[in-house]
């Protein structure tokens, strides 16, 4: 019972970090809140739907067509909305209004073009395997393998290549990163992909687990919004951590709380921690 | 100086004019859009709490969550304490205040991201709780078949008619027209006044207002309990013309068009909460057969606005060298703000 528990927090927890990992992402880098994360992984879901399940190829080349479209909706999203909006105002209330503008226009469009039914697809692995008392189907293995392998490639380009350098100094400081020579731009730009990028794997994989619909993105945002208020906005730790934490509270609520009320209780315990900690566990004063 | 104030009071004299007069009679017949108008109405009462919170320096994404309470709590105190309309559409806006000030004592500490990551949660939230506290709010099937508002009588005299007896759509169109009227005028009252000067100090700067003796918690309370009881008299009328409520009767995407609705008519009127939901509600109508698309062409207009039109529409009004010095003013602003930012990072 326990470890079913234990289990199924680390495969929801896995998969929320990556989630929480491209919004805290976009965050640090622009301080833009994506509120369209939630409908750019239910994209992400769909893109993955079409290639893999509909049209039949494979599986690893559904995953790269959700990471190229992905990353073209975020660079398109930045170079002609974000970045005009940005260079005029520096309000919060302006990126705010545009990023629950762009959130509000892909759900639509996903509603309009893929419909309103629930889609799922053939797994891509069977069979199950016992961990003590614990049962894990192989299709949620992949995921955790999959989500483990996509957070730690994140952290190694981050820290070891010249781009993932660029991009740390341009959450650290915009213009001193400017001053010497980081195409701040460009970087932006690439930033705002990959921060897309996570989203959309994440929907991939889930789709062949438990199938997609297009009312899915707000939840899923908001989802995000509580990893990332929990582990603090701006930091990869916290939202790993963020990520990790939600997974296992939720899966240790569903256990003990069969109703709805699971988020209830993690709503009134967020608000009690947040007074204590209002930066998270590991955000800096006020992002 | 006297100009103006005449100028501002027949502008308020036509106004009233308008609304009490002159679209009743053109739309007396028309039961669809006599709904329309009061629908406008009930969401422009709503809109006035989420401009508040703007107005100290918060955005505010919860307003549904507290509209959604409102509702709720009207319905509950008419169905089950049997209480009369006229006493539970007050109390069902005292009921949202007090939640108000429970929740916003802490969150109001956060800024920024923080405030409207948590206020998007809590409208989330608030549709949740109403499905699982199936007891008290019937769960997903909602409270249905509630009664039009009586008859209110003060020691025997019939101040307002029953609405079942007189025409119904009609008597709401002038409830939401006295409400809306009483609720913006205490709203310029109160911007206008030194409790207004306070708020705006918060939006511009809390830590100076704070060191200069400026009790800032209680005030960022005081604003968010306005708001919250707004949204709970807009969320209980709007109930009571529907005579139902469902846990889907205001959800995260109200909370979004709330926001929009402020940001069109524009952040720094008080009367642009009206203009705003009024235009985009009732263009909206005219643009029949479009209902289905109305997220993607609210959506559409929502980042055209940010892109041409920040400050909102009645920042068009403004003479144009008004504007120029506006603009450099805000252009000023930005750059103070960045750098700001900057010594805080």
């Amino acid at each position: 019972m326990t470890e079913q528990v234990i289990v199924n927090g680390i495969y929801s927890g896995v998969q929320y970090a990556l989630i929480a990992l491209g919004l805290t992402l976009i965050f640090a880098l622009m301080n833009v809140l994506n509120f369209a994360h939630g409908q750019m992984y239910v994209l992400g879901a769909f893109v993955t739907y079409y290639v893999y399940g509909v049209l039949g190829l494979p599986f690893w080349l559904a995953l790269v067509a959700t990471a190229l479209t992905l990353g073209i909706v975020g660079v398109l999203f930045e170079k002609f909305l974000f970045r005009p909006v940005l260079r005029r105002s520096s309000r919060e209330e302006s990126s705010m209004l545009l990023a629950a503008g762009t959130a509000l226009l892909l759900e639509s469009l996903i509603l309009i073009v893929f419909g309103e039914k629930h889609r799922g697809v053939p797994s891509v692995v069977s069979g199950v395997i016992k961990i003590g008392d614990a049962y894990l189907p192989m299709g949620r293995l992949l995921v955790i393998v999959l989500s483990a392998i996509l957070i730690g490639g994140f952290i190694l380009f981050m820290q070891y290549t010249k781009p993932g350098r660029a991009l740390r100094a341009l959450a650290q400081d915009r213009e001193a990163a400017q001053l010497q020579g980081v195409d701040v731009g460009t970087y932006s730009m690439i930033g705002f992909a990959m921060g897309a990028m996570l989203a959309g794997m994440a929907g991939a994989m889930l789709v062949a687990i438990s199938g997609v619909n297009s009312g899915l993105g707000t939840w899923i945002s908001i989802k995000a919004f509580i990893m990332v208020m929990i582990g603090g906005a701006g930091v990869v730790s916290g939202a790993i951590v963020g990520g990790l934490i939600l997974g296992m509270i939720e899966s240790i609520g569903y256990q003990m709380l069969p109703g709805g009320e699971t988020y209830l209780f993690i709503f009134i315990g967020l608000i009690i921690f947040l007074a204590i900690r209002p930066h998270g566990l590991m955000g800096k004063p006020w992002g | 100086m006297m100009k103006t104030t005449t100028s501002k009071l027949a502008v308020l004299g036509i106004a009233l004019v308008v609304v009490l007069v002159i679209l009743p009679l053109i739309f007396s017949g028309k039961l669809y859009y006599m709904g329309v108008l009061t629908t406008a109405m009930a969401l422009s009462i709503a809109a006035a709490g989420v401009w508040l919170t703007f107005y100290i320096g918060r955005i505010n994404i919860g307003q549904g969550a507290f509209a959604l309470i409102g509702g709720y709590a009207c319905a509950i105190l008419i169905m089950k304490a049997e209480m009369s309309f006229w006493i539970a559409m007050p109390l069902a806006g005292v009921f949202s205040a007090i939640i108000g000030v429970l929740i916003g004592y802490p969150i109001l500490r956060l800024r920024g991201v923080y405030f409207a990551m948590i206020t998007l949660s809590l409208t989330e939230t608030a549709r949740l709780s109403a499905q699982s506290l199936s007891s008290l709010t019937g769960g997903a099937k909602g409270i249905i078949n509630i009664p039009l508002p009586g008859a209110l009588e003060i020691f025997g005299f019939t101040l307002i008619p029953d609405f079942s007896t007189i025409d119904s759509h009609l008597a709401f169109y002038y409830l939401a027209a006295v409400l809306l009227i009483a609720t913006y005028a205490a709203m310029y009252r109160l911007v206008n006044s030194r409790i207004g000067w306070l708020f705006r100090s918060l939006q511009q700067n809390e830590d100076l207002a704070s060191s200069i003796g400026v009790n800032i918690a209680m005030l960022r309370v005081i604003a968010f309990a306005i708001s919250s009881f707004l949204a709970g008299i807009g969320g209980a009328f709007f109930v009571a013309v529907q005579q139902s409520v469902y846990p889907n009767t205001f959800q995260v995407q109200d909370s979004v068009y709330f926001m929009l609705y402020c940001f069109l008519g524009g952040l720094g009127y008080v009367f642009g909460p009206i203009v705003g939901t009024f235009v985009l509600f009732l263009s909206f109508e005219g643009l029949q057969g479009l209902n289905e698309y109305q997220p993607l062409v609210y959506s559409v207009l929502m980042i055209a606005l940010m892109l041409w039109l920040p400050n909102g529409l009645l920042s068009l009004g403004e003479g144009r060298r008004d504007k120029a010095a506006r603009s450099a003013a805000s252009a000023k602003d930005a750059n103070v703000a960045d750098s700001d930012a900057k010594a805080k990072g």
